[in-house]
């Protein structure tokens, strides 16, 4: 199982990254490298193993609905690279449609 | 006697009895970062003025006579992917250059709150995505044994500015083996402690289900210190154990008779260089001589760990970096047509390579047809690793294993090579995916001078026990009292 | 033209009512200055990290039980990947796959005709909302807001092939969806503002196919009139591409509410690829059967049980008690109405009759007229009694909501009290003295004429006399002639 230049481009569109061409060739390389890494995983029966997502065993931890006081605006905006302060809010392009 | 050159433990000490003030030995480390970190580059951000400003303020407790926490006034550098309030966190990324954290993470406030002195952020590979501090997206740190050589990494700023006297102590995290492998090269004690025994609140996640923050340090009592302050339950950390901290340095009592310690065989496979085997193997003599019984074991898994690690590593920080976008905090790019646009070419210019091919794998694990053989598989190889620690937890108290394959090597050596420079990792990364609690500590040096790690490896929680075999066996050697002789050129 | 049937799936999100968000301190509340509810966690910076909040937890247990689910035992909560600003982490916390909170339940909905149908549920599980956008006019960009951003939010999936066969079904799915989150007191059920959102998924399908049609997803539907209109609009558009040899496209539209159209959105990712794992920073929630019947056991009487209860108790025509379940605290205000008052329709007729009026001119809910249930149960016990005429209580009914004062208090201040027979019969002689040629034609046998007659004393008595004695004082006085 190889990657095609044009799968590695499709994976980059998920991740949103904006390669250029000798990235993505790099990466094709780089991938398909990795891949055959992986290969060796699959020659392990793993049929009735049960994955393990944490290794060590704690129950989940829950907390009471109490409402606790937020960050002051000021603090929220202050690493914000482009700000609107009169709206108070993250300046993006416009988002059409919703 | 230099100031910088005593243990945090004696600098606690002469603090305490008021024999220094915390100020003197704050601007003693200062200075020698001042002196040597033009060379060894280990540190992003020196916080000097608020390290004066909180030395200070440790000597008004004690002028005061005012109860002071066991770290008062003890300097401490800091790995940058840990939030500190109002000082700049990069994680030696461009995406996060100008990122000043409006919080600190839970580790810091515990330091903090000990009384000690942060001197600044070090330097790492971005966002810990490496071994040997060259992936930096700023600049890279050097090795203070020699500065042709990488510290090791992630965490190599804070190795480094250990090992060359720019702080007693310092945080690192370990994600893969970015504790261990760095203190191996330059010659430091290394903690990974247990999955959940120390606080990732404030921790710049890599692996959410693998990072966990641990000490660096030259000796094994100031590693235990240090544990002890950080170590412990935080509600604001779902996957923090609620366990009691015991007090570390009380378990150092040189006594190892009877302590059971595993040679797991595939650890010492082909690869291993002959100077770290050698070594590695006189250690063991070493604890067989101070009464551990030592005997081989087997962990047939081992093999598939390192191919494991690397789908759920990526895959989970594909997702965790998946919030670095332009909008809210770090690099933006100038000139973005829509919102796509914008998230494609701020990544682009932010991330270095490494990050980028980690993201990559990782979304492709990831994404749908992929999930059952890649990342489903992975962590069903995952469950087998475990079981195979968990055998050999019947038989043994602990297991003992080189840190790295080799010492550290040149800067630049493996920078083309990215599969050669991942299984530097290969003993490391286990651990990580198990969960469990792994040291390392000095156990000798190569022909040219170079350190060479040996690692500890124990069941969840049992800390202690790695902690009292390293400090018997640090007590019967001299390798961590050698230092690099940075001062002298 | 072959005849097309509609099927129409249903997703609804629902905003919980706790007092912080889902994984963070934050207050969860509607409206506010932008970005003023938000901590490093909401706002997903590097580092944070989420604690559940056992409130929203709760709720969505209890939501479930009462939508006959099962409940997973082991419930695992998942990464949504996908990139859009209002996301502040690039993924949202959600739950995928088959451990949601609930599973495989069911709600009953009924139709006008009194039949009822169930709808069967597949999922209720619990996620985090997002930020929102808002645009700016003039300003060339937007601008985005985190307040809203990790405010727990309940997800409501019905099952496949789907039970709704119309628009109507689907309203009336909403609506009771929406009656049984308000009687739990999980939601506000707000849609105008957004805390209760449906998106229908309408398909389709020429009888007698046993396939099902695309579907497209609808949204931005504010109102249930316009989950009817927007589905009934959207089935017919469908028809007409398949009928002119088109194909539906599966996607996303908007809801028009003014032109009554919808529109095609541009879909949020460019392909749709969610990259779902469990979310490694929290644990998996485990469920104590124990617990679970617990809730159970406290669960309040649910709408359908309630109105079954008040048709058999109180003796209520079905769509009386369908009214007054529609919320708990209307229906609460009746019982206590109806307490101690032996003509209780009479009492769900005048809330839901001029009560209803009157609160809903006050842009007020039954059950916050300024009348108390005491207040309504006294009036009608004066009309009960003979004391107060009915048509005099619409206008006491007025006053006493102008006002706040006690029906005997405005009956005594504005002179409304009944006349007595004797008055009665003076308006009488005098109303039979002043309309002789009326008088004859009833005499003559033309027996309707003296509907007027009765009319005219009502009016004279200004409403105060009583119909039986008007009638039997009239036949009297015509009997004397
Ligand atoms: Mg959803
Ligand atoms: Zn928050």
């Amino acid at each position: 199982m190889a990657l095609t230049r044009e799968e590695v481009r499709g994976v980059a569109t998920l991740a949103r990254l904006d390669l250029k061409d000798n990235e993505t060739d790099r990466l094709t390389h780089h991938l398909n490298d990795l891949l055959a890494q992986f290969a060796r995983l699959q020659e392990l029966n793993t049929e009735d193993v049960p994955p393990t997502a944490h290794a060590v065993p704690v129950a989940a931890a829950l907390r009471e609905d109490v409402a606790r006081p937020s960050l002051p605006r000021e603090a929220v905006m202050a690493n914000g690279p482009q700000v609107d302060r009169e709206l108070g809010g993250f300046i993006v392009p416009q988002v059409i449609g919703e | 006697m230099e100031l910088y050159t005593l243990s945090a433990r004696e600098l606690a000490d002469k603090i305490q009895a008021r024999e220094v003030s915390a100020r003197e030995v704050t601007d003693a480390f200062l200075a020698c970062i001042e002196r040597v970190d033009s060379d060894v580059r280990a540190f992003v951000t020196v916080t000097a003025q608020q390290a004066r400003a909180a030395a200070d303020a440790v000597d008004a407790r004690l002028a005061a006579k005012e109860e002071v926490s066991s770290l008062a006034g003890v300097p401490i550098a800091l790995k940058d992917n840990l939030c500190t309030t109002g000082v700049e966190t990069t994680c030696s990324s461009k995406i996060l250059r100008g990122f000043v954290p409006p919080y600190n993470a839970t580790v810091v406030e515990k330091l903090s709150a000990a009384g000690a002195v942060s001197l600044g952020k070090a330097t790492m590979d971005e966002f810990a995505m490496g071994s040997s501090t060259e992936n930096s997206g700023l600049f890279t740190t050097r090795n203070p044994w020699d500065l042709t050589k990488v510290p090791g990494g992630s965490s190599g700023g804070s190795a480094a500015a250990v090992a060359a006297g720019e702080a007693p102590f310092a945080l690192g995290s370990d994600t893969g083996g970015s504790i261990r492998q760095p203190a191996a090269f330059c010659g430091l004690v290394g903690v990974k402690p247990t999955y959940g025994r120390v606080s990732r609140y404030g921790l710049v996640a890599f692996a959410s289900s693998l990072d966990q923050i641990g000490p660096l340090a030259r000796t094994v009592e100031d590693a235990a210190l240090l544990l002890s302050v950080i170590a412990g339950h935080d509600p604001g950390d779902s996957t923090s154990v609620p366990r009691s901290v015991p007090d570390y340095r009380a378990a150092l009592t040189g006594d190892i008779k009877g302590l059971r310690v595993g040679i797991p065989k595939e650890y010492f496979a082909e690869g291993i260089a002959t100077d770290v085997r050698e070594a590695v193997t006189r250690a063991i003599s070493v604890l067989e001589g101070l009464g551990a019984s030592v005997g081989e074991t087997s962990l047939p898994y081992t093999e598939y760990a390192l191919p494991a690690y690397y789908i759920v590593a990526p895959a989970e920080a594909s997702s965790n970096l998946a919030r670095y976008d332009g909008v809210r905090y770090g690099h933006r790019t100038r000139n973005a047509q829509g919102h796509i646009d914008l998230f494609e070419k701020t990544r682009d210019e932010g991330f270095g390579d490494e990050v980028k091919q980690r993201i990559m794998i990782g979304t492709y694990a990831l994404s749908a047809g992929y999930y059952d053989a890649f990342y489903l598989k992975a962590q069903q190889v995952r469950t087998l690793i475990k079981q195979d620690f968990d055998r050999c937890w019947e038989n043994f108290d602990a297991l003992i294993t080189p840190t790295a394959p080799s010492a550290a090597f040149g800067i630049g050596e493996k920078t083309d090579d990215p599969l050669a420079m991942k299984l530097s990792d290969i003993c490391t990364i286990p651990a990580n995916m198990a969960g469990i609690p792994a040291l390392s500590q000095c156990c000798g040096f190569t022909e040219s001078g170079l350190p060479i790690g040996v690692q500890l490896m124990g069941p969840p929680f049992s800390e202690e026990t790695l902690l009292r075999l390293a400090h018997a066996y640090e007590q019967a050697t001299d390798w961590h009292t050698r230092r690099p002789s940075l001062d002298k050129k | 033209m072959p005849l097309y049937e509609t099927h129409v799936g249903m997703e609804c999100h629902a905003e919980l009512l706790t007092e912080s968000k889902m994984f963070c301190g934050c207050r969860n509340e509607f409206g506010g200055e932008p970005n003023t509810r938000t901590c490093p966690v909401c706002l997903g910076l590097p580092g944070s990290l989420p604690v559940f909040n056992k409130k929203a937890i709760e709720h969505v247990v209890r939501t479930a039980l009462a939508l006959n689910c099962t409940i997973s035992l082991h419930s695992v909560f998942h990464r949504k990947n996908y990139f859009y600003p209002d996301l502040p982490k690039g993924y949202q916390i959600s739950q995928y796959g088959n451990t949601p909170i609930g599973v495989n339940g069911w709600l009953e909905i009924e139709k006008p005709d009194g039949t009822t149908k169930k709808i069967h549920i597949t999922r209720v599980h619990l996620e985090e909302d997002t930020g929102k956008l808002i645009h700016s006019d003039g300003a060339g960009y937007s601008v985005v807001d985190y307040n809203r951003s990790s405010v727990p939010l309940m997800e409501i999936v019905t099952a496949f092939p789907p039970d709704i066969e119309s628009a109507e079904e689907a309203r009336l799915y909403a609506e009771t969806l929406r009656s049984i989150l308000i009687y739990l007191g999980v939601s506000d059920g707000k849609m105008e503002q957004g805390s209760l959102r449906a998106e229908p998924n309408p398909s389709v399908r020429p009888v007698g196919s046993d396939t099902f049609g695309t579907k497209t997803e609808l949204k931005n539907l504010n109102s249930f009139r316009s989950v009817q209109r927007g589905i009934e609009y959207e089935a017919q558009r469908q028809i007409e591409v398949i009928e002119s040899g088109g194909r539906v496209t599966q996607e996303t539209r908007g809801w028009d509410d003014e032109k009554g159209i919808s529109f095609s959105q541009r879909s949020k990712e460019v392909e749709q690829e969610y990259r779902y794992f469990p979310e490694p920073d929290l644990i998996p929630l485990e469920f104590d059967p124990e617990w679970l019947e617990s809730l159970r056991a406290e669960l309040p009487e649910l709408p359908n049980a309630k109105k079954r209860r008040l048709m058999e108790q109180y003796g209520l025509p079905a769509t009386d008690a369908a009214q007054l379940v529609l919320e708990r605290e209307t229906a609460d205000y009746f019982e206590q109405a109806a307490r101690g008052v032996k003509d209780t329709k009479a009492v769900a007729n005048w809330m839901l009759g001029d009560l209803a009026r009157l609160a809903n001119a006050s842009g007020l809910a039954i059950h916050a007229a300024p009348i108390p249930p005491a207040a309504l149960a006294e009036m009608v016990g004066l009309i009960e009694s003979g004391a107060m005429t009915g048509k005099i209580a619409k206008t006491v009914i007025e006053e006493m909501f102008a006002t706040g004062k006690s029906a005997p208090q405005v009956v005594q201040e504005k002179g409304l009290t009944v006349s007595g027979a004797d008055e009665v019969a003076g308006i009488v002689a005098k109303v039979v003295a002043a309309n002789p040629d009326v008088v004859a034609k009833i005499k003559a046998g033309n027996d309707k004429s003296i509907g007027f007659l009765v009319g005219q004393v009502m009016k004279e008595s200004k409403g105060r006399a009583k119909p039986d004695d008007v009638n039997r004082l009239l036949r009297e006085e015509m009997d004397k002639l």
